[in-house]
């Protein structure tokens, strides 16, 4: 296992070389974890891209440093203790020519690069430095910077050339990669963003209507970059308001429909979320986590809006919210949103954060040619009389209709309505309405992603997560374990509704129960004291914007 | 040709009697009749107010949706399915004031919708506060000192967002209006039809009789395309003086032109090109 960590300036390039080197990494057969921080600015400021590169499968963000690669001297001060004893330190000679530290190794890139080429050149030092192949390297440097399409390329490939030869010949024993296996056919690197926009297209996303903010805007980029070929229309909107009523629009009219925000413009889209529960329209609605209140920390993760999550919009329906932990899972549970939503008729909620929207990793095969599409659930209309579009039924789940299926009319209103749509102030009508719509939970339970349980089956302490918490808490479990500690974890990846029958007993029957979420409070763990009684004795909570590691987990379970 | 019976149903209005909406319910049914489409063909959107009920009030496939957002979702079904006639219909405090961020967006995106604000200058559904054009110094329970500001000026700003099609009717001159709307219908994108209404419960003022008064034909000369004629005819609202017809006709082309994939039908039954998917995930490897 190796981490990389490549610091500099925005501007710069990092995000480049750490592109490169991952997919690099990717191509040769290994797994990654890629962690980006960064501040909310274009130029300048302190960015880091950290990539975690194992042989095996690997989930979680770690501390600590093997190759550091740091674009300005600022960098070099700010990440040097991270590095252990028998790491290294690449950075420019020229920034600390009299660097008295045995991990430094200061590179000429004055005598062998034009300036605009410094981070290529640094990025071919690494990778020689690492043992990947020139070849590899400089296939995935084509791929990415667009090979000769590019203007830039020639120059960009003698960069990579000179740094990877300069590199070679200076090579530190000990950080060198372990032989790998080949990479299985069909693995690719996406980060949790663009797996859910993926997966919302393999669902058959038709509608995607947005308004711009970190970090969710990156999953209506990945929409909008495939949306001629896959038949999507794209709209950014005026505001996060209007977003989400266009979108139960273009639902309401039979496009599977799908809003992604942060948030601050989730707030806004509340009142969607009732409309889209009122009218029963599907709605994928994708919520990007960053730390709040209010414009918060707009660059930074956290995983504070579950409270929010569960409870938006006005009123009372049924609802169900994922919240994927991996990045297959962001592919999957996108495509599961969409099923839910056509099934129970009503808005379904997609957690993400920054720490997973940008973190890279090796995944799949996904089979897409072959998965399913969640087609509409549309009824057939009826052969005579009038079509009702909040007609009875068993599941609570009225057959729909959208306009151009023949003659039928299909009325839909945010106000109290009686069967056919129409607006009603009888109130036993409006009574037995809304207990019709609220049953519609059965249909959301039977389609429920049960928590998976990980590691002892007795634990003393078993550690309960949502969300992208997961392989940070999965590796405590197992670095806990590996102390001979009987230790567990029981992870979320819906977290609502909470149907305690597949974990309950288990739970209660485990030693000490610890929270480990990315908030103050453990917003889960006050959902499942809510919803099973149960009740975690301790809270690791995470708030200063970073995400959870394993190592940052055990120093607080130590410090109790 | 149908009658406009066809687009009848069977809910009796819930508008006070001598509400100027009883007018208008007619003129658009009759718009629709003279195209000759059949309900299944035609979806209004409206928001929420007395002027939003409209809708309730006829045979077509409805989306009655939030105070101030009836734009967006009319927007959001147009672009999913443009074979469907789209109206929007909704009150003055709905479209100009809720929704006013949305009807400067709709009038710069273009999208071939018409949209038809019953403008009684006066918040009926809550009971008669000021909207945003409600006179200025307009007194009600909500505003004792008299509304603040001149009011807005809803085909100004049209004209100057070069909007395609902008047009003012009344209640009062429903041959007129039916005409409008069956225009505003054939405009390719987003038309504007402002229709003046009497409430004659909360607005004492601006009377059927007012009305009568402060209107007059937009005149036979004036050049559609004559983009500052159309504002001084707009402009003379500010002397409570109501041009009534086409004020201006831009000539941008509509939004959906930019959606090939909206071509018409049920988009949500259009197959998933699952190969073009596979290769796109391919390349990320
Ligand atoms: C978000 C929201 N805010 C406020 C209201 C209350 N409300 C309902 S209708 C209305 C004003 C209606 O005025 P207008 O659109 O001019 O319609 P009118 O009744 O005059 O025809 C208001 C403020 C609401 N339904 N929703
Ligand atoms: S309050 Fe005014 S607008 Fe509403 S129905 Fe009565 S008269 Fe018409
Ligand atoms: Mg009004």
């Amino acid at each position: 296992m190796k981490r990389i960590l490549i610091a500099g300036e925005a501007g710069q390039g990092l995000v480049t070389v750490g592109q490169i080197l991952s997919l690099s990494l990717v191509r040769d057969g290994r797994h990654i974890v890629v962690t980006q921080g960064y501040m909310s600015r274009i130029r300048g400021g302190h960015n880091t891209y950290a990539i975690r590169a194992a042989a095996g499968p690997v989930a979680a963000p770690v501390e600590g440093v093997d190759l550091l690669v740091a674009l300005t001297s600022e960098s070099v001060e700010l990440h040097r203790d991270e590095v252990d004893d028998d790491g290294l330190i690449l950075g420019d000679v020229a920034a600390a020519p009299a660097m008295d530290d045995d991990r430094w190794l200061g590179i000429p890139f004055a005598e062998l690069v034009p300036a605009r080429q410094m981070n290529i050149a640094a990025l071919g030092v690494a990778a020689a430095q690492l043992g990947l192949d020139r070849e590899l390297v400089e296939r995935a440097a084509a791929d990415y910077l667009g090979g000769k399409k590019n203007p830039e390329w020639d120059a960009g490939r003698e960069a990579l050339d000179e740094g990877f030869t300069w590199g070679e010949f200076r090579r530190r024993p000990g950080l060198g990669l372990s032989a790998v296996p080949a990479a299985a056919a069909g693995r690719v690197m996406l980060n949790g963003n663009e797996a859910i926009a993926l997966g919302a297209l393999s669902a058959g996303l038709k509608f995607l209507s947005f308004y711009p903010m970190t970090p969710a805007t990156s999953v209506c980029l990945k929409v909008i970059a495939h949306a001629d070929e896959m038949g999507v229309i794209t709209e950014q909107a005026e505001d996060e308001i209007a977003a989400v009523n266009m979108a139960v629009g273009a639902s309401y009219a039979g496009a599977p429909a799908m809003v992604a925000t942060s948030g601050g413009g989730f707030v806004l889209m509340e009142e969607g979320v009732s409309l889209a529960a009122m009218t029963e329209t599907p709605l994928v609605l994708v919520l990007a986590q960053r730390p709040g209140p209010a414009t918060g920390l707009p660059t930074r993760t956290a995983q504070g809006d579950l409270d929010l999550v569960v409870c938006a919009g006005h009123g009372e329906f049924p609802r169900a919210v994922f919240a994927p932990g991996t990045v297959e899972e962001c592919f999957e549970l996108a495509r599961r949103a969409f099923a839910v939503a056509e099934a129970s008729q009503g808005p379904v909620f997609l957690f993400t954060d920054q720490f997973l929207a940008d973190s890279y990793r090796a995944v799949g095969p996904f089979p897409a040619a072959e998965l399913p599409p969640v087609a509409p659930l549309l009824a057939d209309p009826p052969a005579a009389g009038m079509y009702r579009r909040y007609a009875d039924s068993e599941t609570g789940v009225s057959p729909r209709l959208v306009p151009g299926q023949g003659e039928a009319l299909v009325v839909a209103d945010s106000d109290e309505h009686t069967a056919d749509g129409h607006l009603t102030e009888d109130l036993a009508a409006a009574a037995a309405m809304a207990a019709r719509r609220r049953d519609k939970i059965g249909v959301i339970r039977g389609l429920m992603v049960p928590p998976t349980w990980y590691g002892a089956a007795a634990p003393e302490t078993v550690l309960v997560c949502w969300g992208s918490a997961c392989g940070a808490v999965f590796e405590t479990v197992d670095r806990l374990q590996a102390r001979g500690r009987a230790a567990a974890a029981l992870h979320f990846s819906q977290v609502w509704p909470l149907d305690p029958a597949p974990f309950a007993d288990r739970l209660a029957a485990a030693g000490e129960i610890i929270s480990v979420e990315g908030n103050a409070g453990g917003q889960l763990a006050g959902l499942l004291r809510r919803e099973t009684g149960i009740t975690a004795a301790r809270h690791v909570g995470r708030v200063d914007g970073l995400p959870l590691t394993p190592e940052y987990i055990l120093r607080k379970l130590a410090a109790a | 040709m149908a009658k406009a019976t066809i687009f009848d149903n069977h809910l009796e209005p819930a508008w006070c009697p001598g509400c100027g909406n009883f007018a208008i319910l007619p003129a658009v049914k009759q718009a629709l009749v003279n195209r000759g489409l059949a309900p299944s063909e035609v979806l209004f959107v409206s928001g929420i107010g007395q002027a939003a009920k409209a809708p309730h009030y006829l045979r077509a496939h409805v989306f009655n949706g939030l105070h101030g957002r009836a734009l967006p979702a009319a927007t959001g079904a147009k672009l999913a399915n443009p074979d469907l006639e789209v109206i929007v219909e909704s009150g003055d405090g709905c479209i100009y004031g809720e929704g006013g961020n949305h009807f400067l967006a709709a009038i710069r995106r273009n999208v071939n919708l018409t949209v038809l604000v019953h403008n009684n200058q006066v918040y009926g559904l809550t009971k008669g506060q000021a909207s945003p054009t409600s006179a200025a110094g307009m007194i009600t329970k909500a505003q004792p000192h008299g509304s603040s500001g001149p009011p807005f000026n809803p085909l100004a700003t049209a004209i100057v967002l070069d909007a395609g099609f902008v047009a003012r009717g009344s209640a009062g001159r429903p041959e007129e209006l039916t005409a409008l709307i069956e225009a505003g219908m054939d405009h390719p994108g987003l038309a504007l039809i402002d229709i003046l209404q009497p409430c004659v419960s909360f607005n004492k003022r601006q009377t059927w009789a007012w009305y009568r008064e402060h209107c007059e034909p937009v005149p036979t000369d004036h050049d559609h395309g004559d983009r500052d004629a159309a504002l001084r005819l707009a402009f003379a609202a500010e002397e409570e003086r109501f041009f009534c017809g086409i004020l201006y006709r831009g000539a941008r082309p509509p939004l959906e032109n930019r959606f090939p994939m909206s071509a018409g039908g049920i988009l949500g039954r259009v197959p998933v090109n699952g190969g073009a998917l596979a290769e796109i995930i391919a390349a990320h490897g």
